[in-house]
C-alpha cells in the first residue's frame, strides 16, 4: 500500500516565530498522563510561569447529542454510560429522571430507594477514583493503592448488581430493571462500616503531608463570582463559598427523606476542595446507612414494584410479557417503535459526583429526542482552566486539572 | 426514478407512525400559579418586551426579542438574582420555519428557581454574544457555533471546539447525516495519506454497524477455510485449507489428522 507516512508534517513548517518576549507555548497533552483523559493545554510560559492559558478539548467527541437525536429513548441509555464513566450509573439516572419528568411517570418507592443507593456508591466509587489519580498525580502512591482498593469492593457490588463494572446501565426509565442481590446489602454494610477507618488512612497520609500542603493549599482558588461566573458546580462551587447542592436544594428522588450535610468552604483552593471530596465520602455513606433501614421498610411493607405502571411508555413485568397477550404488544411496540412521549421541553438537573448534571430534552412527540442537550459540569470546570491557569507554575497545572475533577467522555461527549 | 426523500431533516425515522395519531402536550401552566416566577415575569416585563410565558415542568420559560437578550440576562443577574448560566445552546428548526430557537437556562440559588430564556433567529443570523456576562458562556457559544454554525457577535474567539479547526459542516443539522457526509468519510484520509491516496485507500467507513466482508463465499465452511481472496471452489485451492494448528502440535493437544481420524458420520450412534 502506498502509505506516505510523511505528510504528518509540522502545521507551521514555514512559519519562524521570532519573538522578542521570550515567551514559550508548551503543548501539554492530549496524551499527558495527568492530562485526566484527553485534555490539551496549549500553555504560554515565561520561565515557569503561565501567563496563558487556552485548553483544547474534542479529542472524545462521539457525537452524543447528535447519536441521541437517532436512537429511541431506551436505545440511548446505555450511551449515557459513556459519559462520565466513573459514575455511570449518575449519568443513566439523570436521563432517565428527566424522560420520567417529561412524561409525568411516578417510580414506585421501593425502586427509588434502590436507585438513590446506586447513585450513592457510584458517588463513592467516583470519590475514591478522584482521590487515587489525584494523588497519584502529585506523587502519592499508597493512596491511589488504598483508594483503588475500595474502590474495586464497590465495583464487586455493582458487578453482583448489574454485571458490569464501569459501565452500568442500571437504571431504566421508570424504575429499575432488577431487585438488589441478596448479598447486597451485607456487602454494603461490611464496606461503610470500614469506610470512616479507611478515610482517616488517606487523611492520615494526606492532611499533614508537607508536600501535599504545598502543591494543595492556596493554589488554584477560585473565589465565588469566579465560579458563578464560569457555570461551575458542584464540590468545586462548594469548595468556592457556595453551599448549593441539588439534592438538597431542589430534593429529588428520596433525597428530602434522608439526613446529610452539605459540606463546604470559602477557601477556593485545592486544598478546600480535597476537604469537601472527603467531607462527601462521609456524607455518602450516611445516606447510605439510611437508604439500607429505607429498603428493609420497603420489604416490610410489601412494596415490590420496581417499575413504574404507564403501558403507554414502559414495558410491563416479564412475568406479564410472556403469559399476557396485550402486555407482549405493548412490549413489541415499545422496543421496535420506542416511547413517544408529549410535545413539550424539559430541563432537568442532578447531582451528579462532579457537579450539575442537566438532561434538557425538546421532544416533539416522536420516538427520537428531537433535541437533547447534555449539560456536563466538566465542561466548564475544564474551561475555567483558561482563566485559573495563568499566574501559576507548571508544577501547579497538575494539581489543578487534578482537582477540577474532569472526564473527558464528559467534557467532549 | 428514484423515490424522493426530503433532504430537510435526514435523521432516523420510525419505520410506522399512525397518521391519527396526536401527540399529546406537557402541561403548560399559569406563570401566575407561582409567587416567585410571576413577580420575576412582571419584572421583566417591566424593562423588556415578553413574547409569551409559561410553566412547563416546574420550571419557566420566556420568550424575548432576540436583540434585548444581553440586557434580560444582565437584569436577571443583577436584579432577580439569577447568577448562574446553567446551559445555553440552539434546537434546530430550519427545516419547518427557517428558524433556530435558543435557549439560556437560568438558575437562581437564592430563589431555588430555573427560569429558561428563549428566542428564535432566522437562518444565517448571528446572536449576541454573552459571554461578557457570564464567562461559561465563552465555550457554550463556541459550541453552538460548532454544532450549528450560529455565530455570536462579539465573542472574542469564535472558533471551533469540539470538532477540527479544518472541519466543514456543522454536525448538529438536521440536515447532517449521522454518519457524516461527503467531507467527513475523505477527512482523515485526506490528513494522513493524502489526497492522492484517495484511489488507493478509499473513503472512511463510517458506520459502524456496517460489515466490510465480502467473502461470503468462504462463510461458515468449516474446515475448508482457505486464504482471503481465494476461491474455495477450483480444484487446485482444496488443498490449500487453512489448518489453525502449528505443525509441531501442541502441548496436550492431538494433532488433527484427517486421514487418521475418526469421522462419525451417525450422530445419533
Amino acid at each position: 500500500m502506498a502509505q506516505q507516512t510523511n505528510r504528518l508534517t509540522p502545521f507551521f513548517e514555514n512559519i519562524t516565530f521570532d519573538r522578542e518576549d521570550n515567551e514559550l507555548v508548551l503543548n501539554f497533552g492530549p496524551q499527558h498522563p495527568s492530562a485526566h483523559g484527553q485534555l490539551r493545554l496549549m500553555l504560554h510560559l515565561q520561565q515557569e510561569q503561565i501567563v496563558k492559558a487556552h485548553p483544547d478539548v474534542g479529542y472524545l467527541h462521539r457525537g452524543m447529542e447528535k447519536m441521541a437525536e437517532n436512537m429511541i429513548y431506551n436505545e440511548f441509555m446505555p450511551t449515557t454510560d459513556r459519559m462520565d464513566y466513573i459514575a455511570s450509573s449518575a449519568n443513566n439516572y439523570g436521563f432517565a429522571l428527566a424522560v420520567e419528568k417529561l412524561v409525568g411517570l411516578e417510580v414506585p418507592r421501593r425502586a427509588k430507594v434502590i436507585r438513590m443507593m446506586i447513585l450513592e456508591i457510584n458517588r463513592l466509587m467516583s470519590h475514591l477514583f478522584w482521590l487515587a489519580t489525584t494523588a497519584l498525580d502529585i506523587g502519592a502512591m499508597t493512596v491511589f493503592l488504598f483508594a483503588f482498593r475500595e474502590r474495586e469492593y464497590l465495583m464487586d457490588i455493582m458487578e453482583g448488581y448489574c454485571g458490569a463494572r464501569l459501565t452500568h446501565a442500571a437504571i431504566r426509565i421508570g424504575g429499575v430493571p432488577l431487585d438488589i442481590q441478596d448479598t447486597f446489602i451485607a456487602q454494603l454494610k461490611a464496606f461503610l462500616d470500614k469506610l470512616p477507618e479507611n478515610i482517616k488512612d488517606y487523611e492520615d497520609l494526606l492532611d499533614t503531608n508537607r508536600i501535599w500542603l504545598m502543591r494543595m493549599e492556596e493554589v488554584g482558588t477560585i473565589d465565588t463570582d469566579m465560579a458563578l461566573s464560569w457555570g461551575c458546580t458542584g464540590p468545586m462551587l462548594r469548595a468556592s463559598g457556595v453551599a448549593w447542592d441539588i439534592r438538597k436544594e431542589e430534593p429529588y428522588e428520596l433525597y428530602d427523606e434522608v439526613e446529610f450535610n452539605v459540606p463546604y468552604s470559602d477557601k477556593g483552593d485545592n486544598f478546600a476542595r480535597y476537604r469537601i471530596y472527603m467531607e462527601e465520602m462521609r456524607e455518602s455513606a450516611k445516606i447510605l446507612y439510611q437508604t439500607i433501614d429505607m429498603y428493609h421498610e420497603c420489604v416490610k411493607n410489601n412494596q415490590t414494584e420496581l417499575m413504574a405502571h404507564a403501558p403507554q411508555y414502559v414495558s410491563a413485568p416479564k412475568l406479564d410479557i410472556m403469559t399476557q397477550n396485550y402486555s407482549l404488544m405493548q412490549h413489541f411496540v415499545l422496543v421496535t417503535q420506542g416511547m413517544r412521549p408529549p410535545v413539550g421541553e424539559v430541563y432537568v438537573p442532578t447531582e451528579s459526583p462532579k457537579g450539575e448534571l442537566g438532561f434538557f430534552i425538546n421532544s416533539q412527540g416522536g420516538a427520537y429526542p428531537y433535541r437533547l442537550k447534555l449539560r456536563a459540569p466538566s465542561f466548564w470546570h475544564t474551561g475555567i482552566l483558561t482563566d485559573l491557569l495563568p499566574g501559576h507554575y507548571i508544577p501547579d497545572v497538575v494539581s489543578i486539572i487534578g482537582t477540577t475533577n474532569i472526564v473527558f467522555g464528559e467534557v467532549d461527549r | 426514478m428514484r423515490a424522493y426523500k426530503p433532504k430537510g431533516n435526514v435523521q432516523a425515522k420510525p419505520y410506522y407512525t399512525d397518521r391519527y395519531w396526536k401527540a399529546p402536550q406537557v402541561a403548560k401552566f399559569d406563570v401566575e400559579s407561582d409567587e416567585v416566577f410571576s413577580a420575576d415575569l412582571a419584572a421583566i416585563k417591566s424593562k423588556f418586551d415578553v413574547k409569551e410565558a409559561f410553566i412547563q415542568v416546574e420550571q419557566m420559560t420566556v420568550w424575548i426579542n432576540p436583540s434585548d437578550i444581553y440586557e434580560v440576562l444582565e437584569f436577571m443577574r443583577d436584579e432577580l438574582e439569577y447568577t448562574q448560566l446553567s446551559e445555553m445552546s440552539a434546537i434546530d428548526f430550519l427545516e419547518q420555519r427557517d428558524e433556530f430557537e435558543i435557549f439560556y437556562q437560568m438558575l437562581s440559588m437564592s430563589k431555588r428557581k430555573r427560569i429558561r430564556i428563549k428566542y428564535s433567529i432566522k437562518n444565517g443570523q448571528a446572536v449576541d454574544s454573552i459571554s461578557k456576562l457570564f464567562r461559561c458562556a465563552d465555550w457554550s457559544e463556541r459550541e453552538m457555533y460548532d454544532m450549528f454554525g450560529i455565530e455570536a457577535n462579539g465573542h472574542e474567539f469564535m472558533k471551533r471546539i469540539l470538532m477540527p479547526y479544518d472541519w466543514q459542516g456543522h454536525p448538529l443539522l438536521k440536515t447532517y447525516p449521522l454518519q457524516g457526509d461527503e467531507f467527513a468519510a475523505w477527512y482523515e484520509v485526506d490528513k494522513i495519506y493524502g489526497k492522492e491516496a484517495r484511489d488507493i485507500i478509499g473513503p472512511e467507513l463510517r458506520d459502524t454497524a456496517q460489515v466490510d466482508r465480502y467473502d461470503s463465499e468462504r462463510f461458515a465452511r468449516l474446515g475448508h477455510e482457505v486464504p482471503k481472496g481465494m476461491d474455495p471452489d477450483v480444484e487446485e485451492n482444496k488443498d490449500k485449507t487453512q489448518s489453525y494448528q502449528e505443525d509441531g502440535g501442541v502441548f496436550m493437544i492431538k494433532k488433527l489428522d484427517k486421514e487418521s481420524s475418526k469421522v462419525i458420520d451417525d450422530p445419533q450412534r
